[in-house]
């Protein structure tokens, strides 16, 4: 029960509502931060969740393991680890399967079988006799495989070199859950969550991820209805009752599969409205008409905050008329984004700037990156700059 | 002669009282139901209930009620049954008609209802925040490549195919010169100009006076391809080809010699009086790769503006709509077995097609399961009667609607079905000059707009309610509608929940 409702058929979910509180850090020279961090910023917040989920999601913990995917599952019932695990092992060069690390706390009574697995696609898998998958597409497509048909099991992160952390309770349990504080990541994203319905799920908690993007989100997509049958015709199956996901699949479309910038896939997902576009010199006036005339229904309709976190870095956006709280605040390296300002001064009392990012303008950090170009001076931080409104 | 055993459908009562014998009625009626004997003197059999003489009657002396007259009680023969039979003993002939089905199939419509916001998301005021519903009609590419200029510009490196842009998602639906008066097609063209949307011009070619509005006028070619030549394929933004039509799916059409008169000859291209014949189906249109030659030729001949395929609603629409887009149709436009006409066999209006509400969800689950919805904007019509359909339509799945009876009503339409008959009181649907004279293109583009303008408000409320302030984020969301009092396998057929769940 605290794994997954009974399957349906495509349209006849319930969707899952809820309200939410947020946090991120990104140190843009990928300086490892405690986990500790996130957890007393998310804290401060706690009154924005009620005890029905929690999560966080580190970017560069797994270094040992970078080069694989780490897949984060939870299991219903002990019977339903052996069939996934034979097909991973059928498919995937397994290098490490462990029980991921939690810890007894008494408010946490009952939770899933928790594992991780840290694979990498063998060339010579079965698939490849009919299809000539990327390893990223063989990954999406276990994924959703696992997800949609095996009852009884959820894989909830898929990266490399970073992992997601979630479940059923508030922040602080769900942290001591899995000893976040043991983790040191150059990303932390993490969530408190006050949903309205379908309680006590654990795979409905934040963040949600696919490979390396991962969600936390604050909202309700009042256009989950087109935005899911978007994706369900490029073969995304939105499987969690809960319109988040929706999100993460939306940037794994428009990102990794149709290349377009990071900048370009949340000028999809929050447009600008028609009569700014009207305003625009002409290249950039055909640019974003047609961006709205093809991407119409990856248009996220409805109030949202979201914190999106990849491995080059970390973008926070909200919906095109800001009816969610967002803030953000910089200190050297240190970017930092949240529900609340306060939950940004609680772990770093004096920021440089402290400012509210604009609707549907996206705040963008990059990691710096060795042998990519990506130096200190260009990991910074841009704010909407291709739409000079 | 011998009397019809047709009894009057209607009792028209001359308040003689009120009466100043001004004759304005008779002027008014075109159907010959009013005569004058000493005073105004009504023939009961000839009204059909156009209202032309009340509504003029300067003394509010006239009143036109049902005929009361009493049926033996039969569920099976009803009145009508019995009339009809009546009528063709005495003639022999097929039965006409005109505007859309009329029996009381359930109407889908009327049986889903939108969603709103309450707490866990906000609704928005319309009047206080930007709310759009602007629209492109033509075919998407399924992906966009960008580059950025030397400035850190973006620009785009896809070439996007032509699209129609409107600024609401209505249009005024496919009804030709002929089946039309001129200025109820003028009316329409200045409507569509004024508000930023299309008319399309139907089967019968476009009166050179209407070519100034070639930026809102879609032109059409059907398959008697009246008045069709390269100067008019150019004519406006869009080519449509016109297969079927709802009201009569595989039936013709037939433009009798007394209304082609001079300007209609000139138009269609064809002499002053003959019969315009349009053979049921396109006579180099027998199979689905036909159709593409005939798309790719007129592409070649538009610059390769969007071309729509016009369809009727029937049993295997969604697997026809697949071969349409397959074939490069750009839009495609359904029409419902509601959908209005000219004239068409009573027998095929009424019982021949399905109901757009399910055409349209067919239609569109497929064109998505195959991957190939971006190819083609979904145009649905079939009597959209108001803008609870059109955000309905719309979440089934559709681009825009299309509005022939609505827009014909805004203009002064009864309804009362006679537009076979080409004596339309109101100027609308009848080539007599003393008739069409009475629509004031100018008055009814006015009342046109005001129609697309109310309409187009009250979607914009629809929209705020639902907490969404672009039309694109309803389109296909079929998560917002939910279905009273219809079964399972319906629900099923349009992927939406019932109320209450």
């Amino acid at each position: 029960m605290w794994l997954k409702n009974n399957p349906r058929p495509d349209y006849n979910y319930q969707k899952d509502i809820s309200g939410c509180g947020l946090a991120g850090i990104i140190h843009r020279q990928r300086k490892l931060i405690p986990g500790s961090e996130i957890v007393k910023s998310i804290n401060l917040m706690n009154d924005r969740g009620n005890g029905l989920g929690s999560g966080f999601a580190a970017y560069g913990i797994y270094p040992e393991y970078k080069d694989y995917y780490a897949f984060h599952i939870m299991y219903g019932e002990r019977a339903d680890i052996e069939g996934v695990e034979r097909f991973i092992r059928e498919n995937y060069e397994v290098a490490k399967i462990e029980r991921i690390p939690h810890y007894h706390v008494s408010s946490i009574v009952f939770h899933p079988r928790l594992r991780r697995y840290f694979v990498r696609p063998k060339k010579d898998r079965p698939d490849r006799e009919v299809a000539e998958l990327s390893d990223d597409d063989f990954v999406v497509r276990t994924v959703m495989k696992i997800n949609v048909e095996e009852n009884g099991a959820y894989v909830f992160s898929s990266g490399k070199n970073m992992g997601a952390f979630k479940g059923v309770g508030f922040p602080k349990d769900i942290a001591e859950f899995y000893g976040i504080n043991e983790y040191e990541a150059y990303i932390w994203t993490g969530h408190n969550r006050f949903p309205t319905n379908t309680p006590g799920w654990w795979g409905g908690a934040h963040p949600f991820t696919l490979l390396d993007w991962s969600i936390v989100h604050n909202g309700e997509i009042s256009s989950y209805g087109i935005n899911k049958r978007y994706l369900e015709m490029f073969g995304y199956r939105c499987t969690l009752m809960t319109d988040t996901e929706v999100m993460a699949y939306l940037f794994d479309l428009l990102i990794r599969k149709h290349h377009l910038s990071i900048e370009t896939a949340c000028m999809a997902l929050a447009a600008p409205f028609w009569k700014d576009i009207e305003r625009l010199p002409e290249e950039e006036k055909m640019a974003l008409k047609s961006l709205r005339m093809v991407y119409g229904s990856a248009l996220v309709n409805g109030p949202f905050a979201i914190l999106f976190a990849h491995s080059k870095g970390l973008v926070g956006l909200n919906d095109r008329i800001k009816l969610r709280p967002l803030v953000a605040a910089e200190k050297g390296p240190l970017l930092y984004m949240a529900s609340e300002e306060s939950a940004i001064r609680e772990i770093c009392s004096n920021p440089e700037r402290v400012w509210s990012p604009r609707a549907g303008y996206p705040v963008i950090a990059w990691l710096e990156e060795e042998g990519t170009g990506i130096t200190a001076e260009l990991a910074s931080i841009s704010e909407g700059a291709s739409l000079r409104l | 002669m011998v009397r019809s055993y047709i009894p009057a459908e209607f009792i028209v009562e001359v308040d003689h009282e009120k009466c100043r014998r001004c004759k304005r009625c008779l002027l008014n009626c075109s159907f010959g139901a009013l005569e004058f004997k000493d005073r105004v003197t009504p023939l009961h059999e000839q009204c059909v209930a156009c209202h032309r003489c009340l509504t003029f009657c300067p003394e509010g002396a006239i009143s036109v009620e049902a005929n009361p007259l009493g049926f033996k009680y039969s569920h099976n023969w009803s009145p009508q049954l019995r009339k009809n039979i009546w009528k063709q003993a005495e003639t022999g002939g097929v039965l006409l008609t005109g505007m859309g089905n009329e029996l009381p199939y359930p109407i889908i419509w009327d049986c889903l209802v939108l969603d709103a916001c309450q707490v866990t998301n906000p609704s928005i005021d319309p009047l206080r925040e930007p709310m759009e519903l602007k629209t492109f009609l033509g075919s998407k590419p399924d992906f966009l490549e960008f580059d950025t200029g030397a400035d850190g510009t973006l620009r785009l490196k896809t070439k996007m195919p032509p699209q129609i842009a409107i600024e609401t998602p209505i249009i005024f639906a496919p009804m030709s010169y002929g089946a039309l008066s001129f200025n109820a097609h003028k009316a329409m063209a200045i409507a569509a100009a004024e508000f930023g949307t299309v008319l399309e011009t139907g089967e019968g070619g476009l009166h050179r006076d209407l070519y100034p509005y070639k930026d809102h006028i879609i032109v059409q070619c059907a398959s008697g391809r009246f008045g069709v030549h390269a100067e008019y394929l150019n004519a406006g933004v869009g080519v449509e080809i016109k297969i079927g039509q709802g009201a009569k799916p595989g039936i013709g059409g037939h433009l009798p010699g007394e209304k082609i008169g001079e300007e209609i000859s000139k138009t269609r291209m064809i002499p002053r009086g003959t019969d315009a014949l349009s053979p049921a189906p396109h006579h180099d249109i027998y199979s689905i790769e036909d159709l593409r030659q005939l798309i790719y030729a007129i592409k070649e001949a538009i610059d390769y503006k969007p071309v729509s395929v016009k369809i009727a609603a029937v049993h295997n629409v969604a697997a026809i709509a697949s071969g349409i887009v397959r074939a490069g149709a750009d839009i495609l436009y359904l029409d419902g077995f509601r959908g209005g006409t000219g004239a068409s066999p009573t027998i095929i209006r009424d019982h021949v097609g399905i109901p757009i509400e399910l055409a349209l969800a067919a239609v569109d689950d497929r064109l998505r399961q195959e991957g190939i919805r971006n190819q083609a904007s979904i145009i649905a019509a079939g009597s959209i009667r108001s803008s609870a359909d059109v955000a309905k339509a719309i979440a089934l799945g559709a681009d825009a609607v299309a509005i022939g009876t609505g827009a014909l009503i805004a203009m002064g339409c009864r309804v009362c079905q006679k537009c076979y008959t080409g004596n339309c009181a109101w100027g609308i649907a009848t080539q007599r000059p003393e008739l069409t004279r009475r629509l004031d293109p100018e008055v009814a583009a006015q009342r046109l707009v005001n129609l697309l303008h109310a309409w187009s408000s009250e979607l914009k409320e629809i929209l705020g309610s639902l907490g969404v302030n672009a039309i694109e984020s309803l389109r296909g969301s079929r998560e917002r509608l939910r279905g009273i009092g219809l079964d399972a396998l319906t629900l099923d057929i349009m992927g939406i929940k019932p109320a209450g769940r």
